[in-house]
């Protein structure tokens, strides 16, 4: 971490970087000006509490212990007063005055009363007032047992009404959208659902209407509440207005137990809590992380877990004979599998044995499976990433930059894909950035993405060309236009002290060339610089952390440099071995014979369908251990089936390289087991015993031989690195002297936030017990990251972990063929993939594929827009629905990378895998 | 029809024109599509979203705020009966009885042939003629069953015609300056405008200025 925290923090613990100082000043009460005071003074009840200067009244009140009710006050929007709930008494110049809690911030020597007559009768009235349209339905509503209205009416209330008139009716629920449904009667018009809609998720498609008593939420007719973040509305409000449509009646919130745990969705790493009733999960909560989600999930965060119980599940091992699979016990698939594996290994050796896939592994799945690969099988040949991605050595050697750096940088550089449609969460958080303290977002994209409005520069490259316009930034080639020559100005300031690079693949048409040599550019002429990589994949991250990729050792280590893992496992392969890509094509020859799939599905994903198909359709053995079937099963031989999240624990590493929890609340339905179990029984199939007996027994060897993994041991886990997640490596010492336990009081000690930003248990737990009950989360990252991928010197733990060297030559830019269109392929949220297709939910919202292009293309082509064309490219010819969009610069096409149905034609059947760049042409039909 | 026509368009335009912020222009965009239709339907509400630069839901949020915009069909002619104190005691509630019987509709119903939407209204500040009626936002009184029948008859035979224009027409706005406004009277509007909040903010930055050298030293 570069960037030296504001000001020493309190209890001046010199642990701390700027990761954790930054996300502390994100936070609402940010007191970083060197002449303001640290802390002010409020009387509270009689009581001298200390307050931050500028905090409101509401939150002040809440750290010291005094819960004062509140229904529209959310500590992640701006509050509004709405609700009137939070009355209580503050001294003016005339005597005390109710005044709202929310919308009061502290001053010094502030007196406030919280538990007056006059603040008992206000919160009755409120009360009273609140419940005279409410229906008193709580026995059928699903809010009831979890509800801060029955809560805090409770607490707080009357306790009896004089309302005796006829209550307002509404048709009861209708649905705004596909996923969340609405009781307006229930309604009280706080205005979170409508805030976070405009504020946070800036999709306001659902508003108040009309006035008065007549007040409702609703969206406009037939223009449904289509965000991706919709299901955050159901968490937050504060009755039983909205509610899910996979959750109605499906629970009662005193039946329901909860693991916390992360969603591993995509690789941002979002925290929740999996809740379940009789033994199946019911919902995902969002948990308030500062670091990472700040209580929100996307909606594919949280309704994915459907796909767990899915019909299509896999639940007993499969074996093909007679061209069908046939279910079989594990001894008959493992043994088939270790027969055919050794007959190949005695032929040809372990380098005709490939695996792929891993990210939807725990760390410790991951590690179990890179142990069997590396010392048992002996291939190297293992690749997470399906070509897709970035190589593993720029993702683990870059200088590394957190969420929370990426938010508060100087600049952040955004070269990467649309994060709204693949790390949802993190775009919410560089909109809130923006909007709170004016991010300055540089984007740098092919086509119009959902950061383009946010961003204060947002250039245009043309597929092929990203490196050009990186020179012309960084003022190697002179620049195009004076945007670029402005956002130059701001980026090379001081080395590139305090900018932050969001780097990922835009487009799976283009090889990764580009984007590794402008990291190298950028990593060379801005030495200040850090990086987050935007790895979509769930555990991707972790995966290449256990070492699931060519030339690399569990814990970030080449394996030349492997000598611990020699030793300890008994050998090692010679020689690096073959990428995606490498292994595909050796595969399609014949030169790698065997293959696993650990959750991959090639045919889908790998951004060149015909050689996916051509490698799978070569290889002799094709083993897939997976939880759900997938387009590439056809060619699978042996299935074995492996347990889906929530069904097993074990530990996760989102994108900024922060180890988080998993936890398990279920158990795996049939004969499906965890990984980590299939890989050492595989080995014991083979003749080998991987010497894991439990997840516990992985933990402790990767602390013992990996570096990166120092200190993480069982213990660790079990504390609050267990709980709050940390980056890797640790650093820093807990009171106890233990290696990686946070500091506290560093950032200001574990806080507790709105129970009812974490409702379910805690919130009935919580909510008329003011003080003492309810979730606790830390306001900040755990310990810091090392500068430069190396452990700073005189730090406990081994020394060197790999760092990336960047290439001196640049890639040549392809040239320009003025026929063609350049393809950008880019992931959508809805897609093709299993957690979306297995999920009722959300598989109806996975949109057919459209090939969007510039209208003056189509005015070229002479057709309208929604006109079928024939797109032809190198390795085939497709009949794509063509669509104008302005958004997409002349000369570039764009497409889905993955179709929502296994048949439909998708990207990567245009796409030859390892062209700098997908040229295609667009022809018209023949009539008729 | 829904839409705006060409002419209503380039109204639109010139309203939109006439704020820094195009939001500003909501209100009155709903204003001209109601004079357009009659009420705001549903299209010509996305419409106005799309020329502001905010949603649908948005707009309808807005306009449903607001009684005398109508999101849902009214008649050629919208009669308030008055049964506010002043027009109960006088037989405001008997005229509203009356009205239901003559029209054959309940309140905030509209009439087979689309000519009258009744409403009961609250006070519209005409209690010097009380028991009073509304007719598009036209007041008539005091009206006695006798007489009530007497205009609906004047109103269906288009005899009020110059008086009463169709539901939704802003005619008085169109007297003073409003839809009638050539075009370049609106230019020459907003020139001035726009030199003056040049001037003003020229002025604002001269003071800045000054004041900013003694800024930069404490």
């Amino acid at each position: 971490m570069t960037t030296p925290s504001p000001s020493p923090s309190p209890s001046g613990a010199a642990e701390v970087g700027g990761g954790a100082a930054q996300a502390g000043a994100s936070g609402a009460a940010a007191g970083d000006s060197g002449a303001a005071p640290q802390e002010v003074t409020i009387t509270l009840d009689g009581r001298e509490v200390a307050a931050r200067p500028g905090e409101l009244l509401i939150a002040a009140a809440e750290r010291a212990g005094v819960y004062i009710p509140r229904f529209c006050y959310h500590p992640r929007m701006r509050q509004v007063g709405m609700c009137r709930m939070c009355l209580v008494e503050v001294k003016g110049p005339r005597g005390f005055s109710l005044q709202p809690a929310c919308f009061q911030p502290v001053a010094n020597g502030m007196e406030v009363r919280t538990e007056s007559p006059a603040v008992k009768k206000a919160q009755d009235g409120v009360l009273e007032f609140l419940l005279v349209n409410h229906p008193l339905d709580c026995p059928v509503c699903d809010k009831g047992g979890e509800c801060p209205l029955q809560d805090q009416t409770l607490t707080f209330g009357p306790g009896e009404t004089r309302f005796v008139e006829e209550k307002r009716h509404w048709s009861k629920p209708i649905p705004v959208s596909s996923l969340v449904e609405l009781d307006r009667e229930r309604c009280i018009q706080c205005d979170r659902c409508t805030r976070f809609a405009k504020e946070v998720a800036g999709d306001p498609f659902i508003t108040f209407q009309g006035r008065g008593d007549h007040t409702e939420v609703n969206t406009f007719p037939d223009r449904p509440f289509a965000s991706y973040f919709s299901g955050n509305t159901v968490q937050i409000c504060p009755v039983g207005a909205l509610t899910a449509s996979a959750y109605r009646f499906k629970a009662r919130p005193w039946d329901l137990e909860q693991v916390e745990s992360t969603c591993t969705t995509c690789a941002l790493g979002c925290r929740m809590v999996v809740q379940s009733s009789s033994g199946e999960v019911v919902r995902h909560l969002g948990v308030d992380d500062e670091a990472v989600n700040h209580s929100w999930l996307c909606d594919k965060g949280r309704f994915a877990f459907e796909a767990s119980t899915a019909p299509s599940r896999r639940t007993h091992p499969l074996l093909r004979s007679d061209a069908r699979l046939r279910p079989v016990s594990w001894q008959v698939a493992l043994s088939e599998v270790a027969g055919r594996l050794r007959a190949v290994l005695a032929t040809d050796g372990p380098g005709a044995v490939g695996v792929l896939g891993g990210a939807r592994l725990t760390n410790e799945d991951a590690y179990a499976w890179a142990k069997l690969a590396k010392a048992v099988i002996g291939t190297d040949s293992v690749d997470a990433q399906l070509d897709d991605g970035l190589p593993a050595e720029l993702v683990a050697g870059l200088p590394p930059a957190t969420i929370a750096d990426a938010c508060a940088a100087k600049v952040l550089l955004f070269l990467g894909p649309d994060p709204r449609e693949e790390l949802p969460v993190l775009f919410l958080r560089l909109r809130g950035a923006v909007r709170d303290h004016g991010l300055d977002l540089v984007e740098l994209s092919p086509v119009d993405t959902s950061l383009t409005d946010l961003a204060r520069a947002s250039l245009r490259y043309r597929p092929g060309q990203l490196v050009d316009l990186v020179r012309q930034l960084l003022g190697s080639l002179p620049p195009a236009n004076p945007a670029v020559a402005a956002a130059r100005d701001r980026l090379v300031a001081g080395g590139g002290e305090g900018v932050v690079v969001a780097l990922g693949r835009s487009s799976i048409a283009e090889s990764e060339e580009q984007t590794v040599a402008a990291a190298g550019l950028l990593r060379r002429m801005l030495p200040g610089a850090t990086f987050l990589p935007l790895l979509r994949r769930g555990n991707v991250r972790g995966a290449l952390d256990a070492g699931l990729a060519p030339g690399l050792l569990p814990g970030r280590q080449r394996l030349a440099d492997g000598g611990a893992f020699a030793t300890a496992w008994g050998g090692l392969p010679g020689a690096p071995g073959r990428g995606a890509r490498a292994l595909l094509e050796a595969a399609a020859t014949g030169q790698v014979r065997a293959l696993f799939l650990l959750g991959a599905d090639p045919l889908s994903d790998f951004p060149d369908r015909s050689l996916a198909r051509r490698a799978l359709e070569a290889v002799e053995l094709v083993v897939s251990v997976e939880a759900h079937p997938n387009a590439s099963s056809e060619h699978v031989d042996v299935v074995l089936p492996a347990a889906a999240p929530s069904e097993r624990a074990g530990t996760t590493t989102n994108c900024e390289g922060r180890l988080s929890p998993v936890g398990q609340k279920v158990v795996a339905p049939g004969l499906a087991w965890p990984d980590w179990a299939i890989a050492v029984e595989l080995a014991a199939a083979l003749g080998a015993d991987l010497g894991f007996a439990s997840p516990a027994d992985i933990v402790a060897e990767r602390a013992r031989l990996a570096p990166l993994f120092a200190g993480v041991t069982s213990a660790v886990l079990a504390g609050t690195v267990g709980r709050m997640g940390a980056l890797l490596p640790l650093r820093g010492r807990g009171p106890d002297g233990e290696l990686g336990e946070w500091p506290a009081g560093a950032t200001g000690g574990l806080e507790r936030l709105d129970p009812m930003a974490v409702p379910g248990i805690a919130s009935v737990e919580s909510q008329g017990a003011p003080s003492e009950a309810g979730v606790v989360r830390a306001a900040g990252p755990v310990v810091a990251a090392p500068v430069g991928g190396r452990m700073a010197a005189g730090d406990d733990g081994p020394a060197a972990l790999l760092s990336w060297e960047p290439p001196e030559a640049l890639p040549a830019t392809p040239p320009v063929d003025a026929y063609s269109l350049r393809l950008v392929a880019a992931r959508r949220c809805y897609d093709g993939g299993t957690a979306v297709q297995a999920s009722p939910s959300l598989a109806a919202l996975a949109a057919s594929p459209a090939l969007r292009a510039h209208p003056s293309e189509l005015e070229r082509l002479g057709v309208a827009s929604g006109t079928k064309v024939a797109v032809r490219a190198a390795p085939g010819r497709l009949e794509l629905v063509l669509e104008a969009d302005a958004g997409v610069p002349k000369g570039v096409a764009v497409l889905g990378a993955v179709p929502p149905a296994a048949d439909a034609p998708g990207a990567s059947a245009l796409v030859r895998a390892g062209d700098p760049v997908t040229e295609i042409r667009l022809e018209t039909l023949e009539a008729g | 029809m829904a839409r705006f026509s060409p002419e209503n368009l380039a109204h639109a335009r010139l309203l939109l024109s006439l704020y820094p912020e195009p939001r500003s222009a909501l209100l009155p965009l709903c204003h001209l599509a109601q004079a357009q239709d009659g009420w705001l339907t549903p299209e010509a509400m996305e419409q106005v979203a799309e020329l502001v630069g905010v949603t649908p839901a948005e707009v309808l949020g807005t306009a449903s705020f607001y009684d005398m915009l109508h999101t849902s069909p009214v008649g050629t002619y919208l009669i308030g009966v008055c049964t506010n104190l002043a027009c109960l005691l006088a037989g405001g509630e008997e005229l509203l009885r009356h009205a239901e019987r003559s029209l054959g509709v309940a309140p905030g119903a509209t009439t087979e042939d689309g000519m009258f939407t009744l409403e009961e209204v609250e006070c519209v500040a005409a209690c010097d003629r009380a028991p009073c009626a509304a007719v598009n936002w036209r007041y008539f009184g005091p009206l006695g069953p006798d007489a009530f029948d007497e205009l609906v008859g004047q109103l269906r035979a288009g005899a009020l015609a110059a008086e009463v224009p169709a539901h939704g027409v802003l005619s008085r706005v169109r007297r003073r300056r409003g839809l009638a406004t050539t075009t370049e009277e609106v230019a020459a509007e907003r020139r001035a405008a726009d030199e003056e909040r040049a001037a003003r903010a020229s002025a604002k930055a001269a003071e800045a200025q000054g004041s900013g050298d003694g800024g930069s030293r404490s």
